[in-house]
Protein backbone atom coordinates (compact mmCIF):
# COMPACT_ATOMS: atom_id res chain seq x y z
CA UNK A 1 0.00 0.00 0.00
CA UNK A 2 2.46 2.39 0.83
CA UNK A 3 4.46 1.77 -2.06
CA UNK A 4 1.72 2.46 -4.63
CA UNK A 5 1.54 6.27 -2.05
CA UNK A 6 4.81 6.74 -2.67
CA UNK A 7 4.03 6.33 -6.45
CA UNK A 8 1.68 8.57 -6.52
CA UNK A 9 3.36 11.16 -4.87
CA UNK A 10 6.41 10.35 -6.98
CA UNK A 11 3.96 10.94 -9.71
CA UNK A 12 2.79 14.10 -8.88
CA UNK A 13 6.75 15.98 -8.72
CA UNK A 14 6.19 16.49 -12.17
CA UNK A 15 10.04 15.45 -13.26
CA UNK A 16 10.84 15.24 -16.83
CA UNK A 17 8.30 13.02 -18.38
CA UNK A 18 11.48 10.70 -19.59
CA UNK A 19 11.85 9.16 -16.01
CA UNK A 20 8.24 8.24 -15.91
CA UNK A 21 9.14 6.60 -19.19
CA UNK A 22 11.94 4.41 -18.22
CA UNK A 23 10.73 3.76 -14.50
CA UNK A 24 7.59 2.18 -16.29
CA UNK A 25 9.77 -0.24 -18.27
CA UNK A 26 11.49 -1.13 -15.01
CA UNK A 27 8.10 -1.61 -13.41
CA UNK A 28 7.01 -3.57 -16.67
CA UNK A 29 10.44 -5.96 -16.02
CA UNK A 30 9.37 -6.13 -12.52
CA UNK A 31 5.98 -7.78 -13.56
CA UNK A 32 7.70 -9.90 -16.31
CA UNK A 33 10.35 -11.23 -14.35
CA UNK A 34 8.38 -11.98 -11.19
CA UNK A 35 5.66 -13.82 -13.68
CA UNK A 36 8.40 -16.13 -15.24
CA UNK A 37 9.37 -16.81 -12.04
CA UNK A 38 6.83 -18.60 -10.62
CA UNK A 39 7.51 -20.87 -13.45
CA UNK A 40 10.88 -21.26 -13.80
CA UNK A 41 12.21 -20.33 -10.36
CA UNK A 42 9.34 -22.05 -7.99
CA UNK A 43 8.59 -25.33 -10.56
CA UNK A 44 11.54 -25.51 -12.69
CA UNK A 45 10.21 -25.34 -16.20
CA UNK A 46 11.75 -22.43 -18.45
CA UNK A 47 9.55 -20.38 -20.53
CA UNK A 48 11.28 -19.24 -23.54
CA UNK A 49 8.50 -17.60 -25.01
CA UNK A 50 7.39 -13.97 -22.78
CA UNK A 51 7.19 -12.38 -25.35
CA UNK A 52 4.05 -14.56 -27.33
CA UNK A 53 2.20 -13.79 -23.81
CA UNK A 54 3.19 -10.15 -23.21
CA UNK A 55 2.59 -10.16 -27.16
CA UNK A 56 -0.95 -10.55 -26.50
CA UNK A 57 -1.92 -9.12 -23.57
CA UNK A 58 -0.54 -5.93 -25.78
CA UNK A 59 -2.81 -6.89 -29.16
CA UNK A 60 -5.55 -7.83 -27.02
CA UNK A 61 -6.00 -4.35 -25.68
CA UNK A 62 -5.63 -2.82 -29.30
CA UNK A 63 -8.69 -4.52 -30.21
CA UNK A 64 -10.76 -3.59 -27.59
CA UNK A 65 -9.23 0.09 -28.29
CA UNK A 66 -9.86 0.06 -32.07
CA UNK A 67 -13.56 -2.24 -31.62
CA UNK A 68 -15.35 -0.31 -28.76
CA UNK A 69 -12.88 2.17 -27.50
CA UNK A 70 -12.66 0.12 -23.91
CA UNK A 71 -11.03 2.00 -20.80
CA UNK A 72 -8.03 1.02 -19.45
CA UNK A 73 -9.12 -1.69 -16.54
CA UNK A 74 -11.26 -3.68 -19.08
CA UNK A 75 -8.08 -4.01 -21.34
CA UNK A 76 -6.19 -4.72 -18.15
CA UNK A 77 -9.01 -7.80 -17.81
CA UNK A 78 -8.91 -8.74 -20.85
CA UNK A 79 -5.30 -8.46 -21.60
CA UNK A 80 -4.94 -10.38 -18.71
CA UNK A 81 -7.66 -13.31 -19.41
CA UNK A 82 -6.67 -14.00 -23.01
CA UNK A 83 -3.27 -14.83 -22.05
CA UNK A 84 -4.49 -17.01 -18.91
CA UNK A 85 -5.88 -19.02 -21.66
CA UNK A 86 -3.13 -19.40 -24.01
CA UNK A 87 -0.50 -20.26 -20.44
CA UNK A 88 -3.62 -23.16 -19.71
CA UNK A 89 -3.69 -24.23 -23.18
CA UNK A 90 0.08 -24.51 -24.06
CA UNK A 91 0.45 -26.21 -19.89
CA UNK A 92 -2.32 -28.59 -21.03
CA UNK A 93 -0.53 -29.58 -24.40
CA UNK A 94 3.03 -29.89 -23.11
CA UNK A 95 3.08 -30.34 -19.32
CA UNK A 96 2.65 -33.61 -19.54
CA UNK A 97 6.03 -33.98 -21.74
CA UNK A 98 9.82 -33.60 -20.19
CA UNK A 99 10.04 -30.04 -19.50
CA UNK A 100 13.16 -29.50 -22.22
CA UNK A 101 9.53 -29.98 -24.97
CA UNK A 102 7.70 -27.54 -22.39
CA UNK A 103 10.47 -24.95 -23.05
CA UNK A 104 10.92 -25.87 -26.90
CA UNK A 105 7.19 -25.55 -27.63
CA UNK A 106 7.37 -22.11 -25.42
CA UNK A 107 10.07 -20.95 -27.86
CA UNK A 108 7.83 -22.00 -30.76
CA UNK A 109 5.06 -20.52 -29.71
CA UNK A 110 6.60 -17.09 -29.56
CA UNK A 111 7.30 -17.84 -33.77
CA UNK A 112 4.19 -18.65 -34.76
CA UNK A 113 2.86 -16.38 -32.44
CA UNK A 114 4.55 -13.66 -34.17
CA UNK A 115 3.65 -15.00 -37.89
CA UNK A 116 0.20 -14.61 -36.89
CA UNK A 117 0.30 -10.84 -35.49
CA UNK A 118 1.92 -10.02 -39.30
CA UNK A 119 -0.45 -11.73 -41.46
CA UNK A 120 -3.63 -10.37 -39.17
CA UNK A 121 -4.27 -6.63 -40.75
CA UNK A 122 -7.15 -5.77 -38.50
CA UNK A 123 -4.51 -5.28 -35.63
CA UNK A 124 -1.92 -3.68 -38.21
CA UNK A 125 -0.06 -6.35 -39.83
CA UNK A 126 3.40 -5.94 -40.73
CA UNK A 127 3.14 -2.03 -40.74
CA UNK A 128 2.24 -1.61 -36.80
CA UNK A 129 -0.99 0.34 -35.63
CA UNK A 130 -0.98 3.42 -34.12
CA UNK A 131 -3.51 4.51 -31.17
CA UNK A 132 -4.49 8.04 -30.02
CA UNK A 133 -3.73 8.27 -26.54
CA UNK A 134 -5.88 10.18 -24.19
CA UNK A 135 -4.21 13.16 -22.84
CA UNK A 136 -4.98 13.54 -19.26
CA UNK A 137 -5.47 10.16 -16.75
CA UNK A 138 -8.17 10.03 -13.76
CA UNK A 139 -5.66 11.80 -11.56
CA UNK A 140 -4.92 15.17 -13.39
CA UNK A 141 -1.71 14.48 -14.01
CA UNK A 142 -0.53 13.62 -17.82
CA UNK A 143 -1.46 10.00 -18.92
CA UNK A 144 2.14 8.86 -18.74
CA UNK A 145 2.38 9.40 -15.16
CA UNK A 146 -1.10 7.76 -14.59
CA UNK A 147 0.50 4.50 -16.74
CA UNK A 148 2.95 4.89 -14.17
CA UNK A 149 1.14 4.48 -11.24
CA UNK A 150 -0.51 1.79 -13.10
CA UNK A 151 2.18 -0.30 -13.61
CA UNK A 152 3.64 0.49 -10.31
CA UNK A 153 -0.27 -0.85 -9.06
CA UNK A 154 0.17 -3.99 -11.46
CA UNK A 155 4.16 -4.44 -9.83
CA UNK A 156 2.83 -4.75 -6.55
CA UNK A 157 -0.04 -7.13 -7.27
CA UNK A 158 2.67 -9.80 -9.17
CA UNK A 159 5.38 -9.42 -6.40
CA UNK A 160 2.36 -9.83 -3.70
CA UNK A 161 1.14 -13.00 -5.98
CA UNK A 162 3.80 -14.47 -5.76
CA UNK A 163 4.57 -13.98 -2.24
CA UNK A 164 1.45 -15.69 -1.36
CA UNK A 165 2.41 -18.52 -3.57
CA UNK A 166 5.53 -19.48 -2.63
CA UNK A 167 4.10 -19.18 1.16
CA UNK A 168 1.10 -21.38 -0.02
CA UNK A 169 0.99 -24.96 -0.44
CA UNK A 170 1.03 -24.09 -3.82
CA UNK A 171 4.28 -22.63 -4.17
CA UNK A 172 5.46 -26.14 -1.36
CA UNK A 173 4.21 -28.09 -4.12
CA UNK A 174 5.76 -26.16 -6.91
CA UNK A 175 9.26 -26.45 -4.82
CA UNK A 176 8.96 -30.38 -4.92
CA UNK A 177 8.24 -30.01 -8.68
CA UNK A 178 11.39 -28.28 -9.08
CA UNK A 179 13.54 -30.77 -6.94
CA UNK A 180 12.22 -33.81 -8.20
CA UNK A 181 9.26 -34.30 -10.17
CA UNK A 182 8.98 -38.55 -10.06
CA UNK A 183 9.28 -37.91 -5.99
CA UNK A 184 7.08 -35.15 -5.99
CA UNK A 185 4.25 -37.07 -7.95
CA UNK A 186 5.02 -40.24 -5.23
CA UNK A 187 4.89 -38.46 -2.50
CA UNK A 188 1.14 -37.38 -3.82
CA UNK A 189 1.97 -33.90 -5.15
CA UNK A 190 -1.18 -33.07 -7.74
CA UNK A 191 2.17 -32.08 -10.50
CA UNK A 192 0.08 -31.72 -13.60
CA UNK A 193 -2.81 -29.23 -11.73
CA UNK A 194 0.07 -27.23 -9.65
CA UNK A 195 2.01 -27.11 -13.46
CA UNK A 196 -1.00 -25.57 -14.75
CA UNK A 197 -1.73 -23.27 -12.09
CA UNK A 198 1.54 -22.07 -12.52
CA UNK A 199 1.77 -21.95 -16.36
CA UNK A 200 -2.15 -20.06 -15.67
CA UNK A 201 -0.99 -17.58 -13.26
CA UNK A 202 2.14 -16.71 -15.44
CA UNK A 203 0.24 -15.93 -18.06
CA UNK A 204 -2.27 -13.86 -16.64
CA UNK A 205 0.62 -11.66 -15.10
CA UNK A 206 2.27 -11.51 -18.41
CA UNK A 207 -0.50 -10.32 -20.26
CA UNK A 208 -1.37 -7.92 -17.55
CA UNK A 209 2.14 -6.46 -18.35
CA UNK A 210 0.92 -6.52 -21.95
CA UNK A 211 -2.29 -4.91 -21.92
CA UNK A 212 -1.00 -1.26 -21.40
CA UNK A 213 1.66 -1.33 -23.47
CA UNK A 214 0.40 -0.27 -26.64
CA UNK A 215 -0.96 3.27 -24.98
CA UNK A 216 2.74 3.80 -23.40
CA UNK A 217 3.89 3.64 -26.87
CA UNK A 218 1.01 4.46 -29.11
CA UNK A 219 2.73 2.71 -32.03
CA UNK A 220 2.83 -0.91 -31.85
CA UNK A 221 4.26 -3.33 -34.13
CA UNK A 222 4.92 -6.92 -34.52
CA UNK A 223 8.68 -7.03 -34.60
CA UNK A 224 8.73 -4.72 -31.36
CA UNK A 225 7.28 -6.20 -29.35
CA UNK A 226 7.81 -9.78 -29.99
CA UNK A 227 11.15 -8.39 -29.16
CA UNK A 228 14.26 -10.81 -28.19
CA UNK A 229 14.52 -8.37 -25.26
CA UNK A 230 11.62 -9.34 -23.53
CA UNK A 231 12.29 -13.06 -23.77
CA UNK A 232 15.79 -12.46 -22.23
CA UNK A 233 15.03 -10.41 -19.74
CA UNK A 234 12.60 -11.57 -18.49
CA UNK A 235 14.81 -14.82 -17.98
CA UNK A 236 18.17 -13.02 -16.66
CA UNK A 237 16.49 -10.94 -14.53
CA UNK A 238 15.10 -13.91 -12.12
CA UNK A 239 18.03 -16.05 -12.76
CA UNK A 240 20.85 -12.95 -11.84
CA UNK A 241 18.46 -11.72 -8.86
CA UNK A 242 17.67 -15.17 -7.30
CA UNK A 243 15.38 -17.27 -8.28
CA UNK A 244 14.23 -19.21 -5.45
CA UNK A 245 12.07 -16.26 -3.98
CA UNK A 246 9.47 -13.40 -4.92
CA UNK A 247 12.67 -10.97 -4.22
CA UNK A 248 15.14 -12.24 -6.40
CA UNK A 249 13.28 -11.18 -9.63
CA UNK A 250 12.27 -7.56 -8.18
CA UNK A 251 16.39 -6.84 -7.01
CA UNK A 252 17.35 -8.84 -11.10
CA UNK A 253 14.05 -5.99 -12.67
CA UNK A 254 15.31 -3.43 -10.76
CA UNK A 255 19.29 -3.94 -11.26
CA UNK A 256 19.25 -5.28 -14.68
CA UNK A 257 16.49 -2.56 -15.90
CA UNK A 258 17.90 0.35 -14.62
CA UNK A 259 21.54 -0.69 -15.75
CA UNK A 260 19.86 -1.44 -19.21
CA UNK A 261 17.75 1.63 -19.43
CA UNK A 262 21.38 4.02 -18.89
CA UNK A 263 23.05 1.68 -21.35
CA UNK A 264 20.54 2.55 -24.06
CA UNK A 265 21.34 5.98 -23.63
CA UNK A 266 24.19 5.79 -23.39
CA UNK A 267 25.61 2.65 -25.29
CA UNK A 268 24.13 1.35 -28.34
CA UNK A 269 21.13 -1.06 -27.87
CA UNK A 270 22.22 -3.81 -29.58
CA UNK A 271 25.24 -3.63 -27.62
CA UNK A 272 23.17 -3.84 -24.38
CA UNK A 273 21.84 -6.69 -25.01
CA UNK A 274 24.79 -8.60 -26.00
CA UNK A 275 25.75 -7.50 -22.04
CA UNK A 276 23.02 -9.04 -21.05
CA UNK A 277 23.60 -12.01 -22.15
CA UNK A 278 27.23 -12.40 -21.39
CA UNK A 279 25.97 -11.62 -17.62
CA UNK A 280 23.65 -14.35 -18.08
CA UNK A 281 26.04 -16.87 -18.61
CA UNK A 282 28.24 -15.63 -16.26
CA UNK A 283 25.78 -16.05 -13.14
CA UNK A 284 24.43 -19.09 -14.42
CA UNK A 285 27.97 -20.62 -14.55
CA UNK A 286 29.28 -18.89 -11.39
CA UNK A 287 26.35 -17.94 -9.43
CA UNK A 288 23.44 -19.96 -9.99
CA UNK A 289 21.71 -18.77 -6.62
CA UNK A 290 21.71 -15.86 -8.21
CA UNK A 291 22.39 -12.82 -6.10
CA UNK A 292 19.79 -13.82 -3.48
CA UNK A 293 22.27 -16.69 -3.08
CA UNK A 294 25.17 -14.89 -2.39
CA UNK A 295 23.67 -12.81 0.22
CA UNK A 296 22.73 -16.09 1.68
CA UNK A 297 26.17 -17.29 1.60
CA UNK A 298 27.70 -14.56 2.71
CA UNK A 299 25.24 -14.04 5.76
CA UNK A 300 25.75 -17.72 6.58
CA UNK A 301 29.12 -17.70 6.48
CA UNK A 302 29.33 -14.68 9.28
CA UNK A 303 26.82 -16.07 11.74
CA UNK A 304 28.40 -19.85 11.34
CA UNK A 305 31.70 -18.99 11.19
CA UNK A 306 32.55 -18.66 15.13
CA UNK B 1 -5.82 -24.30 -57.95
CA UNK B 2 -4.48 -27.52 -57.31
CA UNK B 3 -2.32 -28.80 -59.91
CA UNK B 4 -0.04 -32.22 -60.67
CA UNK B 5 2.76 -29.44 -61.47
CA UNK B 6 2.36 -28.10 -58.17
CA UNK B 7 2.69 -30.86 -56.54
CA UNK B 8 5.14 -32.48 -58.22
CA UNK B 9 7.51 -29.76 -57.63
CA UNK B 10 6.46 -28.94 -53.63
CA UNK B 11 7.42 -32.80 -53.20
CA UNK B 12 10.53 -32.45 -55.02
CA UNK B 13 11.85 -29.17 -53.01
CA UNK B 14 10.75 -31.21 -49.53
CA UNK B 15 12.50 -34.14 -50.30
CA UNK B 16 15.58 -31.77 -51.54
CA UNK B 17 15.09 -29.57 -48.38
CA UNK B 18 14.71 -32.37 -45.95
CA UNK B 19 17.96 -33.47 -46.46
CA UNK B 20 19.43 -30.47 -45.75
CA UNK B 21 17.17 -30.65 -42.60
CA UNK B 22 18.94 -33.49 -41.77
CA UNK B 23 22.63 -31.80 -41.96
CA UNK B 24 21.45 -29.35 -39.41
CA UNK B 25 19.23 -32.03 -37.26
CA UNK B 26 22.59 -34.11 -36.96
CA UNK B 27 24.26 -32.25 -34.42
CA UNK B 28 21.55 -32.22 -32.42
CA UNK B 29 20.52 -36.16 -32.68
CA UNK B 30 24.21 -36.76 -31.29
CA UNK B 31 23.78 -33.67 -28.34
CA UNK B 32 20.57 -34.54 -27.61
CA UNK B 33 19.84 -37.94 -28.58
CA UNK B 34 23.20 -39.88 -27.48
CA UNK B 35 24.56 -37.70 -24.67
CA UNK B 36 20.79 -36.18 -23.45
CA UNK B 37 22.59 -32.46 -23.78
CA UNK B 38 19.75 -30.02 -24.53
CA UNK B 39 21.56 -27.67 -26.90
CA UNK B 40 19.41 -24.88 -28.35
CA UNK B 41 21.88 -23.36 -29.67
CA UNK B 42 23.06 -25.27 -32.44
CA UNK B 43 20.79 -23.63 -34.38
CA UNK B 44 22.88 -20.52 -34.01
CA UNK B 45 25.99 -22.14 -34.46
CA UNK B 46 24.66 -23.16 -37.58
CA UNK B 47 24.33 -19.09 -38.24
CA UNK B 48 27.63 -18.65 -37.21
CA UNK B 49 28.98 -21.31 -40.22
CA UNK B 50 27.09 -19.75 -42.97
CA UNK B 51 28.33 -16.14 -41.76
CA UNK B 52 32.05 -17.56 -41.93
CA UNK B 53 31.06 -19.26 -45.56
CA UNK B 54 29.83 -15.93 -46.51
CA UNK B 55 32.84 -13.87 -45.43
CA UNK B 56 35.29 -16.53 -46.95
CA UNK B 57 33.41 -16.25 -50.41
CA UNK B 58 32.60 -11.92 -50.45
CA UNK B 59 36.58 -11.57 -49.52
CA UNK B 60 38.49 -14.75 -50.79
CA UNK B 61 35.90 -16.23 -53.42
CA UNK B 62 35.90 -19.75 -51.65
CA UNK B 63 33.56 -21.99 -52.19
CA UNK B 64 31.14 -22.46 -49.51
CA UNK B 65 30.86 -26.17 -49.10
CA UNK B 66 35.21 -26.06 -49.37
CA UNK B 67 34.32 -23.38 -46.49
CA UNK B 68 32.12 -25.71 -44.61
CA UNK B 69 35.36 -28.70 -44.39
CA UNK B 70 37.76 -26.53 -43.47
CA UNK B 71 36.46 -24.97 -40.83
CA UNK B 72 34.90 -28.68 -39.07
CA UNK B 73 37.82 -28.86 -37.15
CA UNK B 74 37.43 -25.26 -35.82
CA UNK B 75 34.02 -25.91 -34.88
CA UNK B 76 34.68 -29.24 -33.31
CA UNK B 77 37.69 -27.12 -30.92
CA UNK B 78 34.62 -24.62 -30.28
CA UNK B 79 32.54 -28.14 -29.05
CA UNK B 80 35.16 -29.40 -27.15
CA UNK B 81 35.28 -26.18 -24.94
CA UNK B 82 31.81 -25.54 -25.23
CA UNK B 83 31.44 -29.17 -24.05
CA UNK B 84 33.84 -28.81 -21.09
CA UNK B 85 32.05 -25.40 -19.67
CA UNK B 86 28.81 -27.23 -19.60
CA UNK B 87 30.26 -30.70 -17.65
CA UNK B 88 32.47 -28.51 -15.38
CA UNK B 89 29.31 -26.18 -14.55
CA UNK B 90 26.61 -28.20 -14.70
CA UNK B 91 27.06 -32.39 -15.16
CA UNK B 92 29.60 -33.04 -12.40
CA UNK B 93 27.62 -31.15 -10.20
CA UNK B 94 24.07 -32.35 -10.81
CA UNK B 95 22.41 -29.65 -11.18
CA UNK B 96 18.65 -29.48 -12.95
CA UNK B 97 18.54 -29.42 -16.23
CA UNK B 98 17.14 -25.98 -15.75
CA UNK B 99 20.78 -24.29 -15.97
CA UNK B 100 21.72 -26.07 -18.76
CA UNK B 101 18.85 -25.06 -20.84
CA UNK B 102 19.54 -21.74 -19.33
CA UNK B 103 22.95 -21.75 -20.56
CA UNK B 104 22.30 -22.66 -23.63
CA UNK B 105 19.76 -20.22 -24.39
CA UNK B 106 22.47 -17.27 -23.01
CA UNK B 107 25.38 -18.88 -25.39
CA UNK B 108 22.42 -18.60 -27.65
CA UNK B 109 21.65 -15.30 -27.25
CA UNK B 110 25.39 -13.93 -27.38
CA UNK B 111 26.09 -15.88 -30.74
CA UNK B 112 23.13 -14.10 -32.30
CA UNK B 113 24.01 -11.18 -31.09
CA UNK B 114 27.67 -10.70 -32.12
CA UNK B 115 26.36 -11.72 -35.34
CA UNK B 116 24.31 -8.93 -35.09
CA UNK B 117 26.44 -6.77 -34.26
CA UNK B 118 29.16 -7.53 -36.95
CA UNK B 119 26.94 -8.42 -39.72
CA UNK B 120 23.48 -6.14 -39.18
CA UNK B 121 20.11 -7.25 -40.12
CA UNK B 122 20.68 -7.49 -43.43
CA UNK B 123 20.51 -10.58 -45.59
CA UNK B 124 23.52 -12.21 -46.72
CA UNK B 125 24.52 -14.79 -49.48
CA UNK B 126 27.04 -16.17 -51.36
CA UNK B 127 27.92 -16.47 -55.04
CA UNK B 128 28.97 -19.85 -56.76
CA UNK B 129 29.02 -20.91 -60.26
CA UNK B 130 26.38 -23.72 -59.78
CA UNK B 131 23.72 -22.03 -57.56
CA UNK B 132 21.48 -19.88 -59.75
CA UNK B 133 20.93 -22.62 -62.35
CA UNK B 134 18.66 -25.88 -62.38
CA UNK B 135 18.01 -29.36 -63.87
CA UNK B 136 14.87 -29.63 -65.30
CA UNK B 137 13.33 -33.49 -65.66
CA UNK B 138 9.89 -33.12 -67.45
CA UNK B 139 7.78 -30.97 -65.42
CA UNK B 140 9.95 -30.55 -62.45
CA UNK B 141 12.88 -28.11 -62.05
CA UNK B 142 15.82 -29.15 -59.20
CA UNK B 143 17.96 -26.24 -58.59
CA UNK B 144 20.69 -27.06 -57.86
CA UNK B 145 21.31 -24.73 -54.62
CA UNK B 146 18.65 -27.23 -53.28
CA UNK B 147 20.41 -30.51 -54.84
CA UNK B 148 23.76 -30.12 -53.54
CA UNK B 149 23.38 -29.72 -49.69
CA UNK B 150 21.00 -32.90 -50.12
CA UNK B 151 23.30 -34.52 -51.73
CA UNK B 152 26.02 -33.89 -49.25
CA UNK B 153 23.18 -33.94 -46.66
CA UNK B 154 23.22 -37.83 -47.45
CA UNK B 155 26.52 -38.20 -47.62
CA UNK B 156 27.63 -36.62 -44.51
CA UNK B 157 24.67 -39.06 -42.62
CA UNK B 158 26.28 -41.75 -44.11
CA UNK B 159 29.51 -41.06 -43.17
CA UNK B 160 28.19 -40.15 -40.03
CA UNK B 161 26.15 -43.48 -39.82
CA UNK B 162 29.62 -45.86 -40.19
CA UNK B 163 31.38 -43.93 -37.58
CA UNK B 164 28.98 -44.66 -35.07
CA UNK B 165 28.50 -48.04 -36.49
CA UNK B 166 32.11 -49.45 -37.58
CA UNK B 167 34.65 -47.50 -35.29
CA UNK B 168 35.67 -47.47 -32.23
CA UNK B 169 35.24 -44.53 -30.42
CA UNK B 170 32.03 -44.22 -32.45
CA UNK B 171 30.61 -47.34 -30.78
CA UNK B 172 31.99 -45.83 -27.47
CA UNK B 173 29.68 -42.69 -28.41
CA UNK B 174 26.65 -45.05 -28.30
CA UNK B 175 27.45 -47.27 -25.03
CA UNK B 176 28.10 -44.09 -23.37
CA UNK B 177 24.75 -43.12 -24.25
CA UNK B 178 23.12 -46.29 -22.97
CA UNK B 179 25.34 -46.92 -19.80
CA UNK B 180 27.88 -44.38 -18.86
CA UNK B 181 28.90 -46.37 -15.58
CA UNK B 182 29.86 -49.42 -17.87
CA UNK B 183 32.03 -47.70 -20.04
CA UNK B 184 34.18 -46.71 -17.24
CA UNK B 185 34.26 -49.96 -15.87
CA UNK B 186 35.22 -51.45 -19.38
CA UNK B 187 38.02 -49.15 -19.29
CA UNK B 188 37.03 -45.94 -21.50
CA UNK B 189 36.43 -42.62 -20.32
CA UNK B 190 33.35 -41.46 -20.59
CA UNK B 191 33.92 -37.66 -20.25
CA UNK B 192 36.55 -38.42 -23.18
CA UNK B 193 33.83 -39.56 -25.30
CA UNK B 194 31.05 -37.62 -24.40
CA UNK B 195 33.16 -34.53 -25.17
CA UNK B 196 34.30 -35.81 -28.81
CA UNK B 197 30.93 -36.79 -29.10
CA UNK B 198 30.23 -33.04 -28.49
CA UNK B 199 32.57 -31.81 -30.66
CA UNK B 200 31.42 -33.46 -33.87
CA UNK B 201 28.07 -32.48 -33.02
CA UNK B 202 29.00 -28.72 -32.98
CA UNK B 203 31.59 -29.75 -36.07
CA UNK B 204 28.48 -30.71 -38.21
CA UNK B 205 26.75 -27.58 -37.68
CA UNK B 206 30.30 -25.76 -39.71
CA UNK B 207 28.76 -28.11 -43.17
CA UNK B 208 25.45 -27.00 -42.28
CA UNK B 209 25.90 -23.32 -42.12
CA UNK B 210 27.32 -23.17 -45.23
CA UNK B 211 24.74 -25.23 -47.12
CA UNK B 212 22.36 -23.27 -45.80
CA UNK B 213 23.65 -19.60 -46.91
CA UNK B 214 23.56 -21.55 -50.32
CA UNK B 215 19.94 -22.20 -50.36
CA UNK B 216 19.13 -19.05 -49.21
CA UNK B 217 20.09 -15.34 -48.05
CA UNK B 218 20.61 -15.71 -44.09
CA UNK B 219 20.27 -13.46 -41.43
CA UNK B 220 21.15 -13.92 -37.48
CA UNK B 221 17.53 -14.26 -35.94
CA UNK B 222 16.71 -17.64 -38.71
CA UNK B 223 18.43 -19.72 -35.95
CA UNK B 224 15.15 -19.50 -34.06
CA UNK B 225 12.60 -21.10 -36.65
CA UNK B 226 15.14 -23.89 -36.64
CA UNK B 227 15.43 -24.98 -33.67
CA UNK B 228 11.83 -26.15 -33.90
CA UNK B 229 12.63 -28.09 -36.82
CA UNK B 230 15.60 -29.88 -35.48
CA UNK B 231 14.18 -30.55 -32.81
CA UNK B 232 11.30 -31.65 -34.73
CA UNK B 233 13.36 -33.86 -36.38
CA UNK B 234 15.16 -35.46 -33.72
CA UNK B 235 12.83 -36.87 -32.10
CA UNK B 236 10.35 -37.90 -34.51
CA UNK B 237 13.51 -39.90 -35.87
CA UNK B 238 14.02 -41.22 -32.57
CA UNK B 239 16.93 -40.31 -30.12
CA UNK B 240 19.94 -41.11 -31.65
CA UNK B 241 19.21 -42.94 -34.58
CA UNK B 242 21.10 -41.51 -37.29
CA UNK B 243 19.05 -42.95 -40.24
CA UNK B 244 15.85 -42.21 -38.24
CA UNK B 245 17.09 -38.49 -38.76
CA UNK B 246 17.72 -38.56 -42.17
CA UNK B 247 14.17 -40.20 -42.62
CA UNK B 248 12.25 -38.47 -40.41
CA UNK B 249 14.44 -34.73 -42.12
CA UNK B 250 12.70 -36.24 -45.43
CA UNK B 251 9.21 -36.75 -43.92
CA UNK B 252 9.36 -32.77 -42.37
CA UNK B 253 10.60 -31.36 -45.71
CA UNK B 254 7.98 -32.72 -47.28
CA UNK B 255 5.40 -31.84 -45.08
CA UNK B 256 6.92 -28.10 -44.76
CA UNK B 257 6.80 -27.76 -48.58
CA UNK B 258 3.60 -28.77 -49.34
CA UNK B 259 2.14 -26.23 -46.71
CA UNK B 260 4.38 -23.66 -47.92
CA UNK B 261 3.16 -24.39 -51.21
CA UNK B 262 -0.71 -24.84 -50.21
CA UNK B 263 -1.01 -22.73 -47.37
CA UNK B 264 1.54 -19.76 -47.23
CA UNK B 265 5.24 -20.14 -46.02
CA UNK B 266 5.13 -18.46 -43.10
CA UNK B 267 3.22 -21.38 -41.31
CA UNK B 268 6.52 -23.46 -42.10
CA UNK B 269 7.48 -22.96 -38.86
CA UNK B 270 4.33 -24.22 -37.27
CA UNK B 271 4.01 -27.45 -39.20
CA UNK B 272 7.45 -28.27 -37.34
CA UNK B 273 5.91 -27.35 -33.56
CA UNK B 274 3.10 -29.39 -34.73
CA UNK B 275 4.90 -32.40 -35.95
CA UNK B 276 7.24 -32.26 -32.75
CA UNK B 277 3.65 -32.70 -30.17
CA UNK B 278 1.85 -34.90 -32.63
CA UNK B 279 4.88 -37.35 -32.52
CA UNK B 280 5.12 -36.61 -28.82
CA UNK B 281 1.75 -37.37 -28.11
CA UNK B 282 1.23 -40.41 -30.24
CA UNK B 283 5.00 -41.92 -30.15
CA UNK B 284 7.66 -40.53 -28.22
CA UNK B 285 10.31 -42.88 -29.36
CA UNK B 286 10.34 -41.76 -32.87
CA UNK B 287 10.39 -44.38 -35.44
CA UNK B 288 13.99 -45.50 -35.10
CA UNK B 289 14.50 -45.04 -31.39
CA UNK B 290 15.03 -47.50 -28.92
Amino acid sequence: MTVLVAGVVAARLGVNQYYYFAAYVVLQYIVLATAWNILGGYTGYVNFGTPAFFALGAYTAIVLIKSVKAPLAAQLVAGAAVAGVLGFAIGYLTLRLRGVFFSIATLALAVVLQTMFINWDYAGGARGITLARPAVGPLGASYVEFLFVVMLGLAVVAVATARWIEGSWIGRGLAAIRDNEEAAECMGVPTLRLKLVATTVSGVLMGLAGAPFPYYLTFVEPTSVFDLNYAVNSLAMPMIGGSTTWIGPVIGAVLLGTAQQVAMVTISSALNLLLVGLILVAFVILAPEGIVGLVQRLARRRGGGA
Amino acid sequence: MFSLDLLLNALVAGILLGGFYAVVSLGISIAFGLLDIVNIAHPVFVMLGSYVAYILNAQLGFDPVLTGVLFAPVFYGLGLLLYQIYYASFERRGAESLRGLVFFFGILFVVEVSLLLAFGVDYRLVEASYIGESLRIGPVGIAYRLLVPCLIGMALTGALYLFLSRTFFGRAIQAVSQDAFALRLMGADPIRIKRLAFGIAIATASLAGALLIMIGPVEPAMNREYIGRVFAVAVLGGMGSVGGTLVAALILGIVESLTATFSGPSWSVAVSFGVLLLVLAVRPAGLFGR
